[in-house]
């Protein structure tokens, strides 16, 4: 037999036919490792350790002042809430926010997508811990400071830098946690 | 009394499965040949087991038995019939029994019919399907137990997911499953072969029906699923890339690549090893998309019913099942000897060109949709989107249609591209006028490139017939015609639909008009109406295509209550130039109604191509299967015909 | 199967908030969440640069996709940042400090994503290589 036509492919070598098993050995140690670690689903913001971006909010309700970039820095560390009437977690996490109150932290809150006599409403039922309250009806801030959802909270230091995310709702288990991290921003 | 005959028929199943595969691998031993014999019965029963446990739960869903945890938590009393019963296997515990319904009655088919090839490998195959579906139904029996009693039983179900509540959900997802599982078939030839290394092409005519029907049922399932989601979702996107979408694109990827490569087993005894290859890594990607989309473990999947322990099972099933073939495949492969040999320029090197493409994209899909989670094995977040996946799918998809459109036309073994120089300059032609014409209209690179390679490949697909009697012409060349044009015409509406999509967003008050591309849309009323278990507010919108006569639409804001939550219905005005997609939005304070409205030009064309070339699929399987039946009467004929000389 | 789930997911984390299970706000959408900007070619601009924003809440989807109140505001960020003449890369640049690379669909070459890209351009080399050496040994 004289055959003119080369092999096309040619014998694949041994240790090609054992290539599908070593990446099928690399998928599952890599699934094993997502299913050992459920992944952190929250998004996380970026801007931990950087400064508060540029913003100003106009008041959400009539005996609170609203505030703006200007305002986070005066040397004092703030907690930044953000918050919603909407939001049956918020309404959860009050009774922390107002033990952080008298714990001595000052809480500025941003409340988000909301209506004056909403925002009202829900304060005289759980509580008003809040210096001042920015309304901001199209999330800017969210976006600015990554945030992706209602409630977080932020600590924000005296220079106006940000030092520290908390994602959903204060439970009172976080409540010495959040004042570690207020005390270690007054630093 | 129905639930507990449905658990104990799949019991029965499952240890009939276990004795299947015991018999199976004792018969392939000298002193266990006896045992064989009852391999084929055993399947074929198993089978009807497995129908019959699934007919039970049918039966609960159609009965809306409360006192079932599984009917409770998926049905209700209210719901229209059809989804009563869809909702069998619109949840995870159903549809897991749906999966080994189908891989039992399609280990019986074999059983019963298959009859070319060596006693040995079909016991060898047979043992490999039982001991895939005993992993499944292992699964189902100690983990997911759809026939699980509620004590007491619920008042009322809770109910059908509303979006789910769609003839959408009837059709799809057994459509794909049947796709999926089909494929276990082709994986348990591949095993038996492997362990009695009888690869050729009887064991390749053997595989290619099933290898066929399952890539028509996946082909099928995925495009009922891109035009569901079209429709339901209401933004008119047809693919997202989605980690769920790409779970059901990689086995249609593998399928396709192994479709093909049987071919050329089949015809040309070449690629043995690679068409081994494929058989595992085919069915594999179906296991593993099942994995990706229960276990919750990429980001798209989380909210849908998160279960660490049913990911770890399917896990340990992967482990078991494809490890153990890779090894086989490790192990054996070599001693398989390489087949045929052929030159680069012919139709082997064309396929082989093809295979190669699918598998680097199958690669690039899988690397894609796994990458957010390698990321965050080192703890950072990204995601992968169309941005990439379009442009590195094209890198590959645009050399391989080329070649698509050549290869058809070369001989088997080798052959020069100077022959079929001439047949191919007409739709070259075609394809440079189309891409300058666009490219004067400033049409994007990437839907450039599809619009002129359609262009091009609707004459070229057509290009194998010239020359021939078309009565002559056998169904699977048709097939492969049918199916090479369904995919340009597939190609056209995807390149369309990113190319002349318009999008508006308007508020309207009653009376207003709109025009959104052609058309001139007024609303004329919107106003409450009520269905079989929701209500909703119904906007009617009268629509002229370049002034015509006018043509009505009626999107609608949808509420359920069981469970209670808000749809929206859009509404569709088809062309033969393409689709009017509206969706009806909320009222503004100011009273005026939000509309979305798209004119998508060609859009359609993207679900009639994925159809032809499900057509074309079933075109060449049918004249598979008829030549095989004529083969098998003619040697019977024969037979008989010596048996009475002998006689 | 696979489809459904993804639809039943769509309407899952299509509720305002991923967060448990959160009240609707009453607020109407964002001015610019759906409305489309009046020049046509800003438009198209802020168009093909949703099309590449995950949103945040609804995991699966981009921002042109969802009704999620958060993806409406993120749309009326974008469209008025295009409208103020900002470049679409500067504003993907911007959520992508505050937010990270997860909020873009269109991976960057970096440190940790450069297999995304190697890959492929490995996978091209390698079958060319393959090939060039098939064809000219078939010449030779």
């Amino acid at each position: 037999m004289n055959d003119p036509v080369p092999s096309v492919p040619p014998k694949a070598p041994r240790w090609a036919l054992w290539l599908p098993l070593v990446l099928f050995g690399g998928f599952v140690v890599l699934v094993l490792f997502g299913l050992l670690r459920p992944a952190e689903r929250e998004v996380r913001s970026k801007m931990i350790g950087k400064p508060m971006p540029e913003f100003s909010l106009q008041p959400a309700v009539a005996d609170r002042p609203g505030f703006a970039r200007a305002d986070m820095a005066t040397g004092q560390p703030r907690l930044l809430n953000i918050f919603a009437s909407w939001c049956i977690p918020c309404a959860v996490e009050a009774p922390q926010l107002l033990a952080l109150k008298q714990a001595g932290v000052q809480i500025d809150g941003v409340a988000i997508r909301d209506q004056r006599e909403d925002v009202e409403a829900f304060l005289a039922r759980h509580g008003n811990p809040f210096a001042r309250i920015g309304a901001d009806n199209v999330s800017a801030i969210q976006f600015a400071i990554g945030s992706s959802g209602v409630p977080e909270s932020f600590v924000i230091d005296g220079k106006g830098v940000i030092r520290y995310q908390h994602i959903g709702e204060i439970r009172p288990e976080h409540v010495p946690v959040i004042l570690e991290k207020m005390k270690e921003a007054g630093r | 009394m129905i639930a507990e005959l449905g658990l104990a028929a799949l019991w029965l199943a499952a240890a009939l499965a276990a004795l299947q595969l015991v018999a199976g691998a004792l018969g392939l031993t000298a002193r266990g040949a006896v045992l064989g014999t009852i391999v084929r019965p055993v399947a074929v029963v198993q089978g009807v087991l497995t129908l019959l446990s699934f007919a039970a739960l049918m039966a609960l869903f159609w009965q809306t038995d409360l006192s079932v945890k599984l009917v409770a938590a998926n049905s209700h009393s209210a719901k229209p019939m059809l989804y009563k019963l869809a909702g069998a296997w619109g949840n995870h515990e159903g549809s897991m029994l749906l999966w080994v319904t189908i891989m039992g009655l399609a280990g019986s088919t074999v059983a019963l019919v298959e009859r070319r090839l060596p006693e040995r490998t079909m016991l060898a195959t047979l043992a490999g399907q039982a001991f895939v579906s005993l992993g499944f139904y292992a699964f189902l029996l100690l983990s997911s137990n759809p026939f699980e009693r509620l004590n007491p039983a619920a008042p009322e179900g809770q109910g059908l997911n509303p979006l789910l509540q769609d003839p959408g959900l009837a059709f799809h997802p057994p459509t794909l499953y049947i796709g999926y599982v089909g494929l276990s078939v082709a994986f348990s030839f591949a095993i038996g072969a492997l362990i009695t290394r009888e690869v050729g092409p009887a064991f390749a005519r053997t595989m290619r029906p099933w290898v066929l029907g399952s890539w028509v049922f996946l082909t099928l399932g995925i495009v009922a699923g891109s035009y569901w989601a079209y429709y339901e979702l209401g933004w008119g996107g047809w693919w997202f890339w989605d980690p769920v979408e790409n779970a059901s694109l990689m086995p249609w990827l593998a399928a396709t690549a192994l479709l093909h490569s049987v071919s050329v087993l089949a015809a040309r005894n070449a690629l043995r090893t690679w068409t081994m290859m494929l058989a595992v890594v085919a069915f594999s990607m179906s296991m593993v998309g099942t994995f990706l989309v229960r276990s919750g473990i990429l980001t798209s999947v989380h909210a849908f019913a998160v279960d660490p322990e049913r990911g770890s099972f399917i896990l340990a099933l992967l482990l078991i099942n494809i490890g153990g073939a890779l090894a086989l495949f490790g192990l054996r492969a070599g001693t398989v000897t390489e087949g045929e040999r052929f030159a680069m320029t012919s139709r082997e090197g064309a396929l082989v060109f093809n295979n190669v493409m699918l598998s680097a994209i199958l690669g690039i899909v899988l690397l894609g949709t796994l990458y957010p989670l390698l990321a965050e094995a080192f703890g950072a977040q990204v995601s992968v989107g169309p941005p990439y996946f379009n442009p590195m799918g094209a890198v590959f998809v645009v050399p391989m249609l080329v070649v698509m459109g050549i290869g058809p036309l070369l001989r088997w073994r080798r052959d020069s591209l100077a022959r079929v120089r001439l047949s191919v300059i007409v739709p070259l032609v075609l394809m440079l006028i189309a891409g300058i014409v666009l490219a004067m209209q400033g049409v994007a690179v990437l839907p450039l490139l599809g619009i002129a390679l359609a262009a091009g490949l609707v004459v070229a697909a057509f290009l194998p017939l010239r020359g021939r009697k078309l009565r002559q012409v056998k169904l699977p060349l048709w097939g492969m015609v049918v199916a090479h044009f369904g995919v340009a015409v597939s190609l056209f509406g995807m390149a369309c639909d990113s190319a002349y999509t318009t999008e508006k967003l308007v508020a309207l008050r009653e009376g207003d008009t709109v025009a959104v591309g052609p058309w001139q849309i007024d609303l004329v009323v919107i106003e409450p109406v009520a269905g079989p278990n929701w209500t909703a507010l119904q906007a009617t919108l009268s629509a002229r295509y370049d002034g015509g006569s006018a043509v009505k639409l009626q999107p609608q804001s949808r509420s359920f209550w069981t469970p209670p939550q808000q749809t929206s219905e859009s509404a569709l005005e088809t062309r033969w130039n393409g689709q009017l997609y509206a969706v009806l939005g909320e009222r503004g304070e100011d009273g005026r109604w939000q509309l979305r409205l798209w004119w998508k030009p060609f859009v359609t064309m993207i679900w009639y191509g994925g159809i032809l070339i499900a057509l074309g699929g079933l075109l060449a399987l049918i004249g598979r299967v008829l030549s095989d039946l004529r083969r098998g009467i003619a040697r019977d004929k024969i037979a008989y015909r010596k048996l009475r000389q002998g006689r | 199967m696979i489809r459904f789930l993804l639809i039943a997911l769509a309407v899952v984390l299509a509720l305002p908030s991923a967060l448990p299970l959160a009240a609707q706000d009453k607020l109407p959408p964002a001015p610019y969440a759906y409305r489309q900007l009046a020049d046509p070619a800003q438009e198209a601009k802020a168009h093909a640069l949703m099309q590449t924003l995950r949103c945040l809440q609804c995991q699966g989807q981009s921002i042109t996709d969802s009704d999620a109140p958060i993806a409406g505001d993120m749309r009326h960020q974008v469209r008025v940042r295009i409208e103020a003449g900002v470049e679409p890369e500067a504003i993907r640049a911007q959520l992508i400090e505050s937010y990270g690379d997860y909020v873009s669909y269109a991976p960057v070459v970096n440190a940790l994503t450069w297999p995304l890209f190697a890959i492929p351009v490995l996978l091209v080399l390698v079958i060319g290589v393959v090939l060039r050496r098939r064809l000219t040994t078939r010449s030779a």
